[in-house]
């Protein structure tokens, strides 16, 4: 009786190596189970700004373009197009049609872009249209909406002026706040649009048909799509919401979805499964940002060079995050981004930062000496509450004050509190990260122009906003990533952040599910062109 | 008829002595409090605990002078380490950028489409392999696009069992690839699959390599292995610090995080339930003596106090009390935890309360003219003593996660300083891969609870009236 | 009796009144922007944003527009899901946290009841010292510990079987329910378990006990008659918060067996200052708890004569 008690209670710790049949992916009926980490909070696309979101509206909808499988623009709702440097225009296919089986025209765009910059919809993501022509004026209140430059010439001509030359404009449009929303549906819902799974009509790949909130959600294959054919999952069903890693692990190994993102604990476990583990880098990159406000410590350049010369990214990255897919930080800019005509961290090398204590020592005595103050007085280090962070922070006090002696007090601090604290500058130091926003060294680039609210830290360059302007106001590749190169240099010259890493992630994906596509920007991971193999 | 007269002489009326003793007392008179006490020290539980707690007593204030390990001290090349003896490490220079190798004359991409492709060959590491980085190179593969590198800790069955996806390389000509992730001086099976630039081929080589356990001069000499970092030592052999108890997930010691925790963990854990008992009994015992209003208000005022949100209060006391960023606000955290967790013992004990005084000796005592604090002090609460034992058991742990919970959200104890608590919460993150993370506090923080538990029982025993030894 | 119950009803709505306005004011002064996010705003917008969800009106004002609302029954809309109603909110997740809770509660009250029960009467013996050990590492161990290891058993269970027969995460049948209910119940039955131990012990010994036996009474009967009945009314004395505590303590249960409950709402609303969601799911909880600690007082009431409320 007594053995057979103890079995049981140690039979979670037993590893059982027989595996279970899994209903997560069915060949005959093409349709895949899958786990979403939250419940979607804003399905409204022009207010939407998290991943799930965006996830959910990158299958259901469709942009004037779209990513096809290997990465590139390809056509959506329009055609064809063309763009010069003040002006854009698309033809929309004829045939792209909405859930409820009208057609999707050009109104509907101009309705969304209008509606998405109006002032009282609050849009955090309105910034993304100002390219077009007016849209900042009228993001501010300064203009009406029916003054934005987009005219839908006829049902199936869409003609843009753009405020100034904007080369990756025709990517932009693949973004969620850009996607079209039909007028007489979106103002007879009025409030209720986008609250349930029948409030909303869809042009996508797919569409919604069933939603309980923090339960489940069911998508089926959008039937009225015009290019349906090419779709061959029949549904996705999100049937369950949590965000706990181990919990997804578990549902994988019970067969139940087919796929799970692994985190430094939870791969060891998927190793001794035998599964086929990938490796995906998400494109953010992770930062130190200092506290460049006049009179903060950290607004001495040769603080920051001290430390600077004895951060070690490469042991950061392999010994104290210790998973696969982490890229060392090396700038502001990631490795996936473009370049003129190949990547452009091979066009440009990062300035790579060179380990040298007693350069350090020379830099923190003569900073010392500029701020009057010996020793230094303890820098408090702001972070999130994830894990992770907290591990970071606890490494890099032990670096810096084991190898410079400065004191570095840690401040954790949950999401809205840390928020607040950056933008009212009441920090030293805050581990940051960004994402990018669309697929261009713009979204990093412009990151710490004295005027992008932001940059967080204040960091105030003349010479680094001279030539973000640069790259904002010209089309031509060579110029705009010249002037790139050049914030990455001057970036590492005043040392203004620390790069600490680039994330990457490691997953698992049901064998037989082939054709999915992990994507920076957009929908990640996407399933519009997944199929179930035998 | 006889003579019925008594004579009475003056000896008649003389006192008696009284020299023999008729009643000796055999002990003597023990109070209620008394005898409980000369019960509690030969009760073998409270002996036990007795004993448990001044192991702990010792392993807190001794400790540390005993085990002198930095406990903030990072070893990052023991990083997780279960508990062990030293390890050897040979000494090395400082880590060189390695370019790698590109072949010339390669194609980086192949002119055409190949269904399928040859395996690697010539598979082999490019140097001696150490912890430090562990370098491949092999031979290039016509009709590849690229190279994708996969680490495992076993032999793969398998195509799908090829472990970590380490990284790729970009291009049939680029054939090298150096691995520095978490490297530990134990087998790794590495397997080197082509890929046509995006999807691989389904074939694999594989290579296993044991790296040699190093440590870079540098290193050595600033943690005080050596006594410099003169480069002629490179190629000897020395022993890295020993961490008997292993150690955590950023390579300190374990042994001296414990010790350290001690402090904070036992503090908060035996002083905040104490106090809040104390005020717990007060107010329920109040409460449950006196009834009527004052019951109900002190009760629904419990309530309210058990109603509000919890975080919601601790980030205004950190606020309200001053605790700067990174800073262990230690009183706050105690009188924070004492404010909120009061009312769930005085629910119970009021309770009890209500019950007991109903009995016939509350009444007797009353009528004998005891007065309200008598009888509570005196006859009440010693009989609540079994239900007040049982809450203090749990407070103990209850404060300890609460505290762990704090610190987490900057409340309480900043970093580095560890507690039993917050190392469980980290502990618990790697439970399966190293479970002596978990282990190790989480056992302490049992004995601390058994502790508890067995004095209560002690106590409980030695307080029980009917218990008390009779003549 | 029916006096009594509207008296408590009574005072218990005063008492939510106090919870909400305490809460409502140590909401407002914790620091942080609740409309502030990643993306940084325009000016133009934040002001749309303040003036949507009135935060642009001065917090006396605001206080009173709240109450006037909740006495409506009407807690308004969520800052981070903007297309839910509060009300929505609660009323879609409040009945999944109460059947686990109940079920949690359940499991914890007989557990514990038996477990208490069988220490006092082999006191001392094997089943004793077994049981009193499970219960210290029950509540030395962290439940997160526990919610783990529960799920991992079942995915072994299932392997083993080589089907999935006994669902490891989600929310919809009984065979959902059992593992998170079971785990969400262990503290509390460990606490109960101790809990009847040493009532159980105290009225071991009580003379009625004696003179029960005396009278020749079946130890069953005694047990079941006195004993047991006698030893509860500790047990009932808590059980009313400790539903209130189950079902709002839910948070990593459901978490970790992706079930949708009210609890990750309530932990989720403070990181993320959702004030609606706060305001709503602390008052909805006060009243509850309030509830059940009115209702298991009047079962004492009924289960312990003695205990006539005055």
């Amino acid at each position: 009786m007594r053995l057979i008690l103890v079995a049981i209670l140690l039979l979670p710790i037993v590893s059982i190596h027989a595996q279970v049949d899994a209903t997560s992916a069915d060949f005959e009926t093409q349709i895949i189970t899958i786990s979403l980490t939250q419940e979607p909070p804003q399905l409204n696309g022009m207010k939407a700004t998290d991943a799930v979101s965006i996830f959910m509206l990158s299958h259901v909808m469709e942009g004037l373009v779209r990513y096809d499988r290997r990465g590139n623009i390809a056509p959506g709702v329009a055609e064809n197009w063309e763009m010069d440097e003040s002006s854009a225009t698309f033809w929309l296919r004829k045939d792209a049609k909405w859930s409820d089986g009208t057609l999707v025209t050009a109104h509907d765009f101009v309705f969304a872009w209008r509606n998405a910059l109006k002032p009282s919809t609050a849009s955090e993501y309105a910034f993304i249209l100002y390219p077009l022509k007016n849209a900042e004026a009228i993001n501010r209140g300064e203009m009406d909406p029916s003054q934005l430059a987009v005219v839908a010439e006829d049902d199936y001509t869409l003609r843009i002026q753009l405020e100034r030359p904007t080369g990756y404009f025709i990517k932009l449009t693949a973004f969620t706040t850009y996607f079209p929303v039909k007028q007489s549906f979106f103002e007879s819902k009025g409030d209720r649009y986008a609250a349930d799974a029948q409030d909303l009509i869809y042009n996508g790949p797919f569409r919604m048909t069933e939603w309980t909130h923090s339960a489940s959600l069911k998508m089926v294959k959008n039937e009225l799509y015009w290019d349906r054919d090419s779709i061959s999952l029949n549904g996705i069903y999100a049937d369950y919401i949590t965000a706990d890693t181990r919990a997804r692990l578990n549902l994988f190994i019970d067969g139940k979805v087919v796929f799970t993102a692994l985190d430094g604990e939870t791969y060891k476990d998927a190793l001794t499964k035998k599964f086929r583990i990938k490796r995906f880098t998400t494109g953010t990159v992770f930062f130190l940002e200092y506290n460049h406000r006049p009179g903060r410590v950290t607004a001495n350049q040769h603080l920051r060079k001290a430390i600077q010369n004895v951060f070690d990214t490469n042991e950061m990255v392999n010994k104290v995050l210790a998973t696969p897919g982490n890229l060392p930080g090396e700038s502001l800019f990631p490795v996936w981004l473009d370049g003129v005509e190949d990547k452009f961290r091979r066009e440009y090398p990062a300035p790579l930062a060179k380990l040298d204590l007693a350069r350090a020592k020379e830099h923190l005595e003569i900073a010392q000496r500029e701020l009057g103050q010996s020793p230094l007085p303890p820098l408090v280090l702001l972070v999130g509450d994830s894990p992770t962070a907290a591990k970071q922070a606890e490494y890099l006090q032990g670096l810096l004050k084991s190898k410079l002696g400065l004191d570095i007090k840690i401040d954790v601090q949950t999401f809205k509190q840390r928020l607040a604290k950056m933008t009212a500058g009441n920090f030293d130091i805050v581990a940051a990260g960004w994402g990018p926003d669309f697929d261009d060294v713009m979204t990093f680039g412009d990151l710490f122009a004295s005027w992008n609210l932001n940059n967080r830290g204040r960091y105030n360059n003349p010479e680094y906003d001279r030539l973000v302007r640069i790259a904002m106001n010209s089309s031509e590749p060579k110029i705009r990533m010249d002037a790139m190169g050049g914030l990455q240099q001057i970036l590492y010259d005043d040392a203004a952040i620390l790069p600490q890493y680039e994330q990457g992630v490691i997953y698992l994906m049901h064998p037989k599910l082939k054709g999915v596509v992990r994507r920076v920007v957009g929908a990640d991971p996407d399933f519009t062109y997944a199929r179930v193999v035998k | 008829m006889t003579d019925t007269t008594i004579t009475l002489s003056a000896a008649d009326f003389e006192k008696v002595d009284s020299d023999v003793s008729v009643q000796l007392l055999s002990r003597p008179s023990l109070s209620y409090w008394q005898d409980a006490w000369i019960r509690l020290k030969k009760n073998t539980r409270a002996i036990l605990s007795l004993y448990i707690v001044i192991f702990l007593a010792i392993f807190t204030l001794l400790g540390p002078s005993i085990w002198r390990v930095d406990p903030s001290l990072q070893d990052l090349n023991q990083i997780s380490q279960a508990p062990s003896f030293a390890k050897g490490a040979t000494l090395v220079g400082q880590y060189k950028r390695w370019n790698g190798i590109i072949v010339d004359n390669f194609p980086a991409e192949p002119d055409e489409y190949y269904e399928t492709v040859q395996p690697v060959t010539g598979l082999k590491t490019y140097e001696k392999a150490t912890t430090q980085q562990v370098r491949l190179i092999w031979d290039p593969v016509t009709g590849a696009g690229g190279y994708n590198i996969y680490r495992n800790q076993r032999v793969p069955e398998d195509f799908n069992d090829l472990g970590l996806p380490l990284g790729s390389t970009y291009g049939a000509n680029e054939v090298s690839y150096e691995d520095r992730l978490s490297l530990e001086s134990r087998p790794y099976f590495y397997s080197i699959v082509p890929t046509d630039g995006f999807d691989e081929y389904e074939v694999y080589t594989m290579l296993s390599i044991t790296p040699r356990m190093t440590i870079t001069v540098t290193e050595a000499s600033d943690r005080g292995l050596i006594p410099s970092d003169d480069l002629t030592q490179i190629g000897h052999k020395i022993n890295l610090e020993f961490h008997p108890f292993g150690t955590d997930y950023l390579g300190r010691d374990m042994l001296a995080r414990l010790m350290e925790g001690a402090r904070v963990s036992l503090f908060i854990g035996i002083v905040a339930p104490f106090i809040y008992v104390v005020i717990g009994v007060i107010y329920g015992g109040t409460a449950g003596y006196f009834g009527g209003y004052i019951d109900a208000f002190l009760m629904r005022f419990a309530d309210f106090v058990v109603a509000l949100p919890f975080l919601l209060f601790m980030i205004l006391f950190k606020i309200a009390f001053g605790i700067g960023p990174g800073e262990s606000g230690i009183f706050p955290m105690l009188l924070a935890l004492i404010l909120l967790a009061w009312p769930g013992t005085a629910r119970l004990v009021r309770g009890q309360v209500l019950r007991i005084r109903e009995q016939g000796y509350i009444e007797a005592a009353q009528l004998l003219g005891a007065k309200p604090t008598y009888l509570l002090l005196r006859h009440i609460i010693p009989n609540t003593m079994g239900v007040i034992l049982v809450t203090l058991t749990f407070a103990v742990p209850s404060a300890i996660f609460t505290e762990a919970f704090l610190s987490f959200i900057g409340m309480g104890v900043a970093p580095p300083t560890p507690s039993w608590g917050s190392m469980c919460n980290d502990g618990v993150k790697t439970m399966l891969s190293h479970p002596h993370e978990l282990i190790f506090p989480a056992v302490f923080i049992s004995v601390t609870v058994l502790a508890f538990n067995l004095l209560g029982d002690g106590l409980t025993e030695a307080l029980d009236s009917r218990m008390r030894s009779k003549e | 009796m029916l006096l009594y119950t509207v008296k408590r009803l009574l005072a218990g709505v005063i008492t939510v009144w106090f919870i909400a306005t305490a809460t409502f004011i140590a909401m407002h002064m914790v620091p942080g922007d609740p409309l502030m996010n990643d993306k940084a705003v325009s000016a133009e917008i934040r002001k749309n944003l303040e003036q949507k969800y009135g935060l642009d009106k001065p917090v006396t004002e605001q206080y009173f527009i709240f109450l006037g609302n909740m006495l409506k029954g009407d807690f308004g809309i969520s800052f981070t899901q903007q297309n839910r109603r509060v009300n929505d909110i609660i009323r879609d997740h409040f009945p999944v946290s109460a059947t686990l809770g109940l079920l949690a509660i359940f499991f914890a009250a007989t557990g514990g009841i038996l477990w208490g029960a069988l220490t006092a009467i082999y006191r001392n013996r094997a089943p004793d010292i077994i049981i009193m050990f499970l219960v210290i590492l029950g509540i030395s161990v962290p439940s997160f510990v526990f919610a783990a290891l529960g799920q991992l058993l079942l995915v072994n269970i299932n392997s083993m079987l080589g089907q999935s027969v006994i669902p490891v995460a989600g929310w919809g049948t009984i065979w959902h329910m059992l593992m998170p209910s079971l785990v969400l119940g262990l503290g509390t039955m460990a606490l109960l378990t101790r809990l009847m131990r040493s009532s159980m012990l105290e009225v071991v010994n009580e003379d009625y006990i004696r003179t029960a036996r005396a009278k020749g009474l079946s130890p069953t009967r005694i047990f079941f008659r006195h004993q047991l009945r006698n030893a509860i009314l500790p047990v009932l004395t808590i059980l009313g918060p400790q539903i209130a505590a189950i079902t709002t303590g839910g948070f990593v249960v459901e978490l970790v067996f992706a079930i949708p409950g009210l609890g990750r709402y309530f932990v989720q609303a403070v990181q993320q200052l959702d004030y609606t969601v706060i305001m709503g799911t602390t008052v909805f909880y006060g009243a509850f708890l309030v509830l059940m600690v009115i209702l298991v007082d009047i079962l004492y009431g009924f289960v312990d004569p003695r205990v006539r409320l005055n």
